[in-house]
């Protein structure tokens, strides 16, 4: 499966010590695993359960992800801008399939 | 019948058995809570959860929680938990924040199955939990038996 689209909006430039909130989206199916698929069975859970942010190698945000989350999980969090550096974000999923991105931050 | 297909059909009628009492052994709102506390009593307040009372389409409903807290090395929010009270699940998300976070303030994204009261629960630093429920009512009801792809509606 190719890759899929992640997007991710953090601020470009920040005062230090100013609280900047981060967007992210990944495109995923969430499957439940509680729907029936056209043949009767049960279509397999298929979902991303674990989302972490480190800000220059630190964890700062992290989540547990259940099947109540919708389709394509979007997540929103806050964080202090502390220094310039990278912001990396870590998406796993039921088949231990691993996304990544990162975003630059310059603090002035 | 050969042996293969034998153990195929004997497989998949075990395998429904034991799932089935797993689907309707879903613990209450407030039990799931307390395994969420591990037992500590929860107060209500200092949380604010924002979601709408109205629901269209159960399958993406915007949420947003913020927690009243000074957010310091002291004094911050751990965790924070929404949960449900008639999804096929009762855990919905787990929010881990830190120190680092600024403000305890969180978005997302969730699928509600019926109309229902929600729960958010957030864990101090010093062990107390705080919370929030909100009432919602759903038209449309996220879709827990169909077989529509992309997240469409209920047929």
């Amino acid at each position: 499966m190719a890759a899929p689209r992640i997007m991710v909006n953090v601020p470009k430039t920040a005062a230090r010590g100013e609280i900047v909130e981060i967007k992210t989206l990944i495109a995923h199916k969430m499957e439940t695993g509680h729907r029936m698929g056209l043949n009767g069975q049960r279509i397999p859970r298929d979902i991303i359960n674990r989302f972490e942010c480190t800000y220059n190698g630190a964890l700062v945000f992290a989540a547990d992800l259940f099947p109540a989350v919708s389709a394509n999980p979007f997540i929103a969090f806050t964080t202090v801008a502390v220094a310039s550096g990278t912001l990396k974000f870590r998406w796993v999923d039921d088949h231990g399939k691993v996304s990544t991105t990162s975003a630059k931050i310059t603090v002035t | 019948m050969n042996r293969r297909e034998f153990v195929a059909c004997v497989g998949g009628v075990l395998s429904f058995v034991a799932i089935r009492p797993a689907l309707a052994a879903r613990p209450t709102l407030l039990e799931a809570v307390n395994t969420f506390t591990g037992g500590v009593e929860v107060r209500a307040g200092r949380v604010a959860f924002d979601i709408p009372p109205l629901v269209e389409n159960g399958n993406s409903v915007g949420v947003m929680i913020d927690v009243e807290s000074p957010v310091t090395a002291e004094d911050h929010v751990k965790r924070i938990a929404i949960i449900n009270e008639k999804n096929p699940q009762a855990d919905m998300i787990v929010f881990h924040l830190s120190p680092q976070s600024g403000r305890a303030h969180v978005s997302t994204r969730l699928r509600l199955a019926d109309s229902q009261t929600l729960m958010a629960v957030a864990e101090m630093s010093d062990g107390t939990y705080w919370s929030a429920a909100a009432d919602v009512i759903v038209t449309l009801a996220a879709c827990v038996e169909g077989v529509s792809e992309g997240g469409g509606g209920v047929p």
